[in-house]
Parts: C-alpha cells; structure tokens; sequence
C-alpha cells in the first residue's frame, strides 16, 4: 500500500521551460543509489547550484516565495529523455505531488503514477495562463482535487483534467497494482501454456 | 489490415482492463541502475520473481573501461551497485554478464548477440533505449524501475496500445551517409516530442538494405523521437543474423520460426495513425548544435538564429541551448573545434560502427590537444575488432581503445566531459550536463566523429577521408 493521493493546496512553482529531460531533472551521478529516498538533493541540481555549488538566486526552486511549493508548473514534453524512475523520486524527495504541463514522455508519465506522484495535462493556453499568473504573483497557490479532476489556479481559475480511471482510482486508494496483478495469476499461467505451445524456442530459459 | 506492432501486441494480450492490456512480457533485460529498487521491492513483499531463465543481467552504465576495472572499481557507489546486481542475479537465479564475463558489454548490444531478441517477442529493459531491439521486428520498449518490479513478480505489464506511425525511407545513401545520419534528420523532422503516444514503423527500401547494426542505430533514437517503440519489419537479413546464436531457435525448432516470423511483417493495407515520408538520396552526414536531439544539421550548414525563429518559446529554447553550447549564430558548424571524442553507445558501439570510424582512422592521427575514446559495444565487438585489427588502426591513430560499457555517454562512471569541453560524440543525447555537468555534445555518426578527431573540429568526413 502506498499512501493514498489526497486533495491539497499548495504553492505553485513555475519552471517555463520546454523539454524539460530526465536528465536536468537529476543528473545521472546520482543515479549511483540502490534506494528510492534521498534523492531530491540532486534534483535539477545543474540549474539550482552554479559550479561553485552556490544556489543560482533566480532558478524558481530557489526563490524563498516558491519554497515548500508541491506542483511543479512546466512546459511541453516534460521528462523526456531517459527512463529513470529516480526522476519521480527525486521530484517526490524534494515535496513535489503533483506536475502541470501540456504534455509529457510516456515513460515518465507511467512513472509518476507508479509512485503515486499526479501528472496533470492541460491544454497549452491553460498551462501558459497559470505559469504567468505563478511568475508575476510568486507564491500563489494551486489547489489540486483529483476526486473531482479539477486544478484550481491562484486567481481562482479552474481547470478540469482528465485522467484513466483505473490510475485515478489506484492514485486515491494507495493501490499496489503488483498485487492486483497476481490476482489474474491463473490467466498468466494459462497464457504461458498456450504461448509455449505455439512458439516454443521463446522458453529456451537463460542458464543462471 | 494490420501492422507489425499490432499482430505482436495482440498476440500478447493476457487480458483486458478497460483500455489497458496486460501485456505478456517474453525476455527481460535488466542492469545495475534501474533494477535495485526493483529487487528491493520484491524482497520486501516476499515475492518471487516469476521466470528468471527470462532475464538477463548486465552491469553497463557504471563500469570503467580501463583494464584495471576487474580489480579495482574506485568510486564506492558505482561498485555498491554493481555489487547489488550481483547479489540479486545470484540470489533469484537469473542469468549474469557480470564484469569479467567476455560477452559483457551494453545492455542493449548483448541481447541480440546472445540470440535472445527475435522477430515478434515482446522485451522490456528499465532503459529508455531498449526501443534499439525493435530492429528485429519485436515489440520493445523502456520502462521505469516500478515497471522492472512488476515484471520481475509477473511476467506482464499493463499497458495503453500506442498509435501507429510508419516512417518509410527511400533512396541509396550517399557514401559516408549512415543510419545515424538517417535518425538524426527523422528527429529533426517530427522533433523530440514528435512520436510521443506511438509506436514507429520505420520502412521503405532505405531501412530495407541496412544491415541488423544499422537498423538498431535507426531504432535507438525513436525515443529521441519521443516514441517508446521502434520496429523495423523481419526478413532474411534478420534470420541471417540470428541464425547459430545461442537463444536462437533450435535446430528442429528453425523452420516453423521462421515460419512464424514470416507472417509479421505489416499487412499492405495496415492502419497506421500518422505516416511520414523521407528521402534520404540526397542526405548529408548530420550533427547537432544544441541541447536536443532535434536540433540536427546538415554538416555544411551553421548554427541557426534564434530569432529567425516564428515561435517565442522556441526562440527562447534555442537561446537558451546556444548560451549553454557556447556558440553563436552564423558559425559555420565545420569552425566548431572540439576537445574529445567519444565513438561508443549502444547507438554505434557494434561492428560496422568500429569499422566505419576505423576507415577514416586509419593512416591519420587525432589532431594535437583531442582526446578520442574508442569504447567499443560488448566484449564479443570488442574481440572481432581485434580480429580485424581495428584496435590497431584507431590506437596507431592516436584513439584510446577501452573495454565495453557506456561510458561517456551519460557521465555516470569515470569516462566524463569536465565543464565546458565539446565533445563530438557517436551516443544519442546532447542534453545539458548529459556527458558530464557543462559538457557540450554534438551528436554525429561514427565516421564522422572520427573525422572531428583527425580534424580537431566539426568536419565532413567527405573531405577528411577525400
């Protein structure tokens, strides 16, 4: 069981830009880790720390207003690049719960969902309304209800969002989607049966 | 009626869950990065992994590839995880290329070797490159590390069927034209984000005359692409490869393979949700001047100006990569000098890649000041380059020979850029820091970066080896 995803408001931090890979996300020397925790040290650790290791004062993360903020506001094709769940745990480490942006790679987006971290998608003119509301005003809040798949911006605006219903039902309930998926483990088996069947030279096992 | 992808996928199907499939996974790749927390996971809830004799292990990303590696991995992390993975290959009975194994290398290159990756499997990887094994016409795809544990306790994974696109490519390419050059001008084309929610057929006569090696470099980058899923259709030069190697059908088990292979290439009249044509008669070598795949050139051509852009935020994306890339507009790519030179990955780190980049080597010599590192894929490329003297020929040249691993493309072990050094690189990402924090990368094909090393700038190979 994983904790379950609640309705929150918290203050919205705004990183307008596009693109935005895995890699900028956390570098990987810190991927050295056989841990899941720990890791929101190294997140976007490039752009939060110049190479003296000093804070770059004007990186969003760093302004005292964006401080303690839980969604990350973003641009188009965020978490590209490579797979890394670390990504998620980094983002999850340092408070995120939830991401905005217009669209997202489809491995980091399963990611979030595993972890029980919220990708919002909104349409673009959406996204680019609440990243200048969160840059001029900074410290607004976002509120985020996904029982009722609705975002509502610091002016009061609200967005709707649409999210598969079995994501948002295992988001809510905490779900460990392992166990669920042993329960089908008869039509697994009865599968593999068939399967080895059909194409046996798929079986020839891997010598440990 | 219908496609490659789709005659795999359907027939993989476990069962159904509204629009998800549960998917039945046939091998699983695993490495010492993205798999620890996987193994953790099952451990605490006391769960078995379902079909070693499925999964193959293999540290890559973290390994030095210096000689004395075997005995001494200096950075304490690095060689805790390597450690990890091997203590849980053991533990579970899964297969192991551990580090002093002669067939160790790449992730991505070793599965094929082994005979493990065939036409119509599905395969998995917690990498986003797996997409490389799609070349045999197989359902491929990365995943994260939650994903691994899920595969690891059930063999299946829940998955949205993707859209279908086909990529048909036509026309010879031009001597010192590659696959990679082929990838690097689809990425430009449909952009980073531009197969994001599809799987991408890549077809047509071009794909169709490149060897197993140059289709899985063309499969590599679709993720480069934004898509998940490359796929190249099976034909006899993927029976060709397969044939002898160790996981390959057996004997008396041969025929009806093929058989079976034979009927997956697409229908004539396949769906497809997006079709793009290419053609690559007139195709330059390609590399990158900014911090995105998609920001790929002909060779002759110059860093482009943010401001003849239309779009703002694609102007202020284009500033922001030149500042960080240290250059500017105009600059003619061919002035651009470099400091290193990195021929490896699991793009182009397998034997035609060595051999391409060992033509233009050979009799010349890295210009003063380059480091050029030659890392090949796996220890068998390793072995048949030295079969053939390529280790001679690129060392006699001035080039480091090392042994296999990822090496400088990701910056995770000893082989990294420092701060400001520009690289031009045969790997597949140009992000920032993505060689090491400030490095600069300049994606480009084997013989190309071999050119850039013997001219001690961005060159046309066509000129170089003239």
């Amino acid at each position: 069981m994983r904790e379950p995803f609640t309705s929150f408001v918290a203050v919205g931090v705004p990183l307008d830009r596009g693109n935005v890979d895995t890699d900028a996300i956390i570098p990987a020397r810190f991927l050295k880790t056989i841990k899941r925790t720990g890791l929101g040290e190294g997140l976007f650790f490039a752009w939060r720390y110049d190479a003296e290791g000093k804070e770059r004062p004007d990186f969003p993360l760093n302004r005292p207003e964006y401080r303690g903020g839980k969604v990350l506001v973003a641009w188009e094709n965020f978490g590209c690049g490579s797979s890394r769940e670390h990504a998620v745990w980094a983002l999850m480490d340092f408070g995120f719960r939830a991401v905005v942006a217009p669209s997202y790679s489809d491995i980091f987006h399963n990611n979030c969902l595993k972890n029980g971290m919220l990708p919002v998608t909104l349409p673009a003119a959406e996204v680019r309304a609440l990243l200048d509301a969160l840059l001029a005003a900074p410290g607004g809040k976002v509120e985020i209800d996904l029982a009722g798949q609705s975002l509502k911006g610091p002016k009061g605006d609200v967005h709707p969002f649409r999210i598969d219903p079995f994501a948002k039902t295992c988001l809510l309930e905490g779900l460990d989607e392992i166990a669920l998926t042993l329960s089908s483990a008869a039509e697994i088996d009865r599968y593999e049966r068939e399967r080895k069947k059909a194409t046996p030279w798929l079986f020839r096992d891997l010598p440990g | 009626m219908a496609t490659l992808f789709a005659k795999i996928w359907d027939r993989h199907v476990v069962t159904r869950r509204g629009e998800d499939v549960l998917l039945y996974v046939d091998r699983h790749l695993v490495h010492e990065v993205t798999s620890p927390q996987a193994f953790e996971g099952l451990r605490l809830a006391g769960r078995p992994v379902r079909r070693p004799g499925s999964i193959l292990a293999v540290p890559d990303h973290n390994v030095p590839t210096t000689p004395d590696r075997a005995e001494r991995i200096e950075d304490r992390e690095s060689r805790e995880q390597i450690e990890t993975l091997r203590k849980n290959a053991l533990g579970t009975g899964v297969a192991l290329y551990d580090i002093t194994d002669p067939r160790q290398g790449i992730v991505h290159i070793i599965g094929p070797e082994a005979g493990l990756v065939q036409p119509g499997v599905t395969i998995v990887c917690g990498d986003s490159h797996t997409g490389t094994l799609g070349a045999f016409g197989a359902i491929a795809f990365g995943i994260g590390t939650s994903e691994v544990e899920h595969v690891l306790a059930t063999q299946t994974l829940w998955q949205k069927t993707p859209r279908q696109m086909r990529i048909t490519v036509t026309g010879s390419l031009r001597p010192f034209v590659t696959p990679k050059d082929v990838i690097l001008a689809v990425i430009a084309r449909i952009g980073a984000a531009g197969g994001t929610g599809y799987a991408i057929e890549f077809a047509g006569e071009t794909i169709r005359r490149m060897s197993m090696e140059g289709r899985m470099t063309v499969c590599n980058m679709t993720i480069e692409a934004g898509a998940r899923f490359g796929l190249i259709a099976p034909d006899e030069i993927t029976f060709a490869y397969l044939e002898g190697r160790p996981l390959a059908p057996p004997q008396e088990q041969w025929d009806a393979a093929v058989a079976y292979w034979k009927g997956l290439p697409s229908d004539p009249d396949g769906a497809w949700d997006r079709e793009v044509a290419l053609s690559a008669s007139s195709l330059e070598p390609h590399v990158t001047w900014g911090t995105s795949p998609q920001d790929a050139l002909p060779v002759g051509g110059y860093v482009p100006d943010p401001a003849a852009h239309a779009e703002p935020g694609e102007q202020a994306r284009m500033r922001r990569a030149l500042e960080y890339m240290g250059l500017t507009p105009g600059t003619k790519l061919t002035d651009i000098p470099v400091d290193k030179v990195f021929i490896g990955s699991c793009t182009n780190a397998r034997i035609e890649d060595l051999r391409a980049a060992a033509a233009v080597a050979k009799g010349r010599k890295v210009a003063p000041g380059v480091t050029a590192l030659v890392v090949p894929g796996s220890g068998l490329v390793k072995r048949q380059a030295e079969g053939e003297g390529l280790d001679r020929v690129f060392v006699e040249a001035g080039f480091q020979w090392r042994l296999p691993g990822c090496s400088m493309c990701l910056g995770m072990n000893p082989d990294k850029l420092k701060p400001g050094e520009r690289c031009a690189s045969t790997s597949n990402r140009n992000f920032e820091g993505r060689q090491g924090p400030g490095g600069r990368t300049h994606l480009m094909s084997p013989p190309m970066a071999a050119a850039a090393a013997v001219a001690g700038r961005i060159a046309d190979v066509r000129e170089v080896a003239r």
